[in-house]
C-alpha cells in the first residue's frame, strides 16, 4: 500500500492545518491521524504515523505518544467493522454484559479479537456518552443505541450482506 | 390503596425553561428556523453592548460552569489576562466524558444554532477571534453537524469578518478529539488541542493567563455557552430569578440508569429529586414497579448515595435538585450536582460491580502521569474485581479505603479525586453489600444483594 493521501485528503489537511496559528501546525495532529486511519486500513501502522510526522513537520515519536495516547487510536489491525461496546456503569446497568457475551458467541471471538474472515473486531469500550440510551456501541462513524440480541444479529447480518454485494 | 399506587407527595408544575423551550419545534437545527423563532437576538442585542458589560450581565446571572466544577463563570470571565498584542481564545468544552453525562450532545446534536450564539457572543465578550469548540472523538457524527450550522451563520452574515459591521472578526473551528476522559480537564483540553498527549498541566499558571499556545485562554462548557444566550436575551438579573439560592437559571441532567424515561431534561433547579425522579413530566418512575436502591446524581466521579438520603437530607429536608441540597451532608451525607449525570440504580443491582465498572473506567482513563492516580485506580480495579467475583477479602475493603484516601488531594488534576470519590462513597453508604460478596463468595456469582436498610422510603408495598 502506498502511503500518501490523495490529492482531496491533502486539501482537507492543509485546511486543518491553517485552523491553527503558524507555526503551531502540530495541533492539527489529532484531527490529521483520523484521516489517515481512515485512509490506510483502519488502524496507525509506523509509516503511517511517520508519513503524518512529515507532513506536520514534527518527529515521529511526538506522532507515536499521541497516537498510544488516545484509544480511538488502533495501535494494530482491526477487523474491516469495528464493533465498540460500551460497559461502563450507566451502559452495565442496562444490560451491557449481555450485549457483549452474546456477540462473543455469536461471533466465536473474545474481546479484542478478530472474526477469521477479517470482517469483525470486537472491543469493549468504557463510556461513550450514550447513557441514556443504553446498551449501545460504536460502529465507525455512528452509535447504535438501545441494543438488544435481535438488533446485534440483524446488524450483523447486515454488515454481512453489504459484503457479498 | 390499589396495588402498586405510589403516594406522591410532591405537586406536579412545569418548571422554566431557557435552553430547551425551543426543543418541540421541526427544523429547530437550522438557520432559518432558528432565526425566525428569535434566534441570534441575543447576539444583536451583544453587539451593542461593550464587552466589558456582557461579562458584567454574566456575573449579574449567577450561571456557575455546568461542566461539573460550578465555578461562576462570570468571574472566570473576569480573570482573562488582556495582555497588548496576544491574541486569546475561547474554546469550548464539548468533551463530554462522565460516565452518566450526555447532555452537550443533546445541545450540539439539535440546538447548534444556539450553541454557536452562545459562542459568538462570548468570544465578542472576551475578544477571541478564533474560538475552537474541542469535541470528543467518538461524536464523529456532529462536528458535520456544527460545520453546516457555522457555513450557516457565516452565510448569513453571523461569523467571519466584520461580524454584522461591528468590527469584530471571529472564526470558530470544531476540532475532534480521540478517545480520552481525561482531556475533559481543561489544561488536558489544552494540551491536546496543540496536539499533545492529554496531560494536565500543573496550576499556575491557569489557563486564563497562559493557555493554548501559552496565549490566554478561557475554556467553557457547552451548556455553560448555550446559558449565555438567554442571559443576554433577558438580562442577567433576571435570568438569576430562575433557580433556588445560589443555583441560578436552569440545568441540563442527563437521566440513565434504571428509569422509565431516560434522556435530557431542563430544570430550573426549584423540584425536588423525588418530583424529578418519579413525576410523567420528567423520569417517569422506575421500570416494572421496581423500587429504587442508589442514584448517582452528577455523574460517575460524584458520591453514590442510597435511596434515604438521596430524597431527603440527614436533617429530614426534601432534598432538591440544585447544587447547594444535592451537597447538603457533605460527603457523609451529601453528594454533589456535578455534570448532571443522572444514574438510577434499582433494587436489583448491584453496588459492588457497578463500582468495580467505575473503577475500571478511570483506571482506563488515568493518564498516567501521577503515581497514586496512575498506580492507585488499578489497584481499586483488581481489589474490585476480586470482591466481584468471589475471591474478596475482608480487609480488602479497608484496604480499598486506604488506597482512595491516598489518591484524593495527590494528584495535579481531579482526575485523581474523580477516581476516588464512588469508591469511598460506595464504601461508606454499602459496607454491608460488600462485606456480604466477602462472605458469601458462591451465592454472591448467582444473585444480588439487593436491599438493605437503605431502601426507598416512601415505597408503599404492592400488599399494602
Amino acid at each position: 500500500m502506498t502511503i500518501k493521501f490523495s490529492e482531496q485528503q491533502l486539501n482537507k489537511v492543509n485546511e486543518i492545518i491553517a485552523r491553527y496559528p503558524e507555526g503551531k501546525q502540530k495541533s492539527a495532529l489529532i484531527p490529521i491521524l483520523h484521516i489517515a486511519q481512515d485512509e490506510f486500513g483502519g488502524w496507525l501502522d509506523a509509516p503511517v504515523m511517520d508519513y503524518v510526522a512529515e507532513i506536520l513537520h514534527i518527529l515521529p515519536i511526538e506522532v507515536y505518544e499521541v497516537a498510544t495516547f488516545y484509544s480511538m487510536f488502533n495501535m494494530k489491525p482491526v477487523g474491516k467493522h469495528l464493533l465498540e461496546v460500551c460497559r461502563t456503569g450507566p451502559c452495565m446497568l442496562n444490560g451491557s454484559d449481555e450485549i457483549i457475551d452474546y456477540i462473543k458467541e455469536k461471533l466465536g471471538i473474545s474481546e479484542g479479537e478478530t472474526t477469521p474472515d477479517g470482517m469483525f473486531t470486537l472491543k469493549p469500550a468504557e463510556c461513550l456518552g450514550a447513557c441514556g440510551y443504553a446498551p449501545m456501541m460504536q460502529l465507525g462513524k455512528f452509535f447504535r443505541e438501545h441494543l438488544t440480541k435481535e438488533k446485534v444479529d440483524k446488524l450483523i447480518d447486515e454488515l454481512r450482506a453489504q459484503e457479498k454485494n | 390503596m390499589p396495588q402498586g399506587f405510589r403516594l406522591l407527595t410532591f405537586d406536579i408544575k412545569m418548571g422554566v425553561k431557557v435552553l430547551l423551550d425551543n426543543d418541540h419545534i421541526e427544523g429547530i437545527r437550522y438557520y432559518d428556523t432558528y432565526r425566525k423563532h428569535g434566534g441570534y437576538r441575543a447576539a444583536e442585542k451583544a453587539f451593542k453592548m461593550a464587552p466589558a458589560d456582557i461579562v458584567e450581565e454574566v456575573k449579574k446571572s449567577g450561571l456557575r460552569g455546568r461542566g461539573g466544577a460550578g465555578f461562576p463563570t462570570g468571574m472566570k470571565w473576569s480573570f482573562l489576562a488582556k495582555p497588548e498584542g496576544v491574541p486569546r481564545h475561547l474554546v469550548c468544552n464539548a468533551d463530554e466524558s462522565e460516565p452518566g453525562t450526555f447532555k452537550d450532545r443533546y445541545l450540539m446534536e439539535f440546538h447548534p444554532h444556539l450553541f454557536i450564539e452562545g459562542l459568538l457572543i462570548s468570544s465578542f465578550a472576551l475578544g477571541s477571534n478564533t474560538t475552537y469548540v474541542y469535541i470528543r472523538g467518538e461524536y464523529a457524527w456532529i462536528p458535520d453537524i456544527l460545520e453546516q450550522a457555522i457555513t450557516e451563520a457565516k452565510n448569513n452574515g453571523w461569523l467571519g469578518k466584520n461580524i454584522q459591521g461591528t468590527g469584530f472578526d471571529c472564526e470558530i473551528y470544531v476540532h475532534r478529539g480521540a478517545g480520552a476522559y481525561i482531556c475533559g480537564e481543561e489544561t488536558a483540553l489544552i494540551e491536546s488541542l496543540e496536539g499533545k498527549r492529554g496531560n494536565p498541566r500543573m496550576k499556575p499558571p491557569f489557563p486564563a493567563i497562559q493557555g493554548v499556545w501559552m496565549r490566554p485562554t478561557v475554556v467553557n462548557n457547552v451548556e455553560t455557552i448555550a446559558a449565555v444566550v438567554p442571559i443576554i436575551n433577558m438580562g442577567g438579573d433576571e435570568y438569576a430569578k430562575i433557580g433556588m439560592g445560589k443555583s441560578t437559571g436552569t440545568k441540563l441532567l442527563s437521566v440513565c440508569g434504571n428509569v422509565n424515561k431516560p434522556g435530557v431534561y431542563e430544570i430550573d433547579m426549584t423540584i425536588s429529586v423525588e418530583e424529578f425522579i418519579y413525576s410523567d413530566e420528567y423520569c417517569g418512575g422506575i421500570p416494572k414497579g421496581k423500587r429504587l436502591k442508589a442514584c448517582i446524581p452528577g455523574g460517575s466521579s460524584v458520591p453514590i448515595i442510597p435511596a434515604n438520603l438521596l430524597l431527603k437530607t440527614a436533617k429530614g429536608e426534601t432534598r432538591m435538585m440544585n447544587y447547594e441540597s444535592l451537597s447538603d451532608g457533605g460527603f457523609a451525607s451529601g453528594s454533589m450536582m456535578g455534570s448532571g449525570g443522572f444514574i438510577v440504580l434499582d433494587e436489583d443491582q448491584c453496588v459492588v460491580r457497578h463500582t468495580m465498572t467505575l473503577a475500571r473506567f478511570y483506571n482506563h482513563e488515568s493518564c498516567g502521569q501521577c503515581s497514586p492516580c496512575r498506580e492507585g485506580t488499578g489497584w481499586m480495579y483488581k481489589i474490585l474485581k476480586n470482591i466481584e467475583y468471589g475471591k474478596g477479602k475482608m480487609s480488602d475493603i479497608d484496604l480499598l479505603w486506604d488506597i482512595q484516601r491516598r489518591i484524593e488531594g495527590n494528584t495535579i488534576c481531579p482526575l485523581g479525586d474523580a477516581a476516588a470519590w464512588p469508591v469511598a462513597a460506595a464504601i461508606r453508604h454499602f459496607r454491608d453489600e460488600f462485606e456480604w460478596h466477602i462472605l458469601n463468595p458462591d451465592e454472591s456469582q448467582r444473585r444480588n444483594f439487593g436491599l438493605a436498610h437503605y431502601a426507598d422510603p416512601i415505597h408503599i408495598p404492592a400488599s399494602a
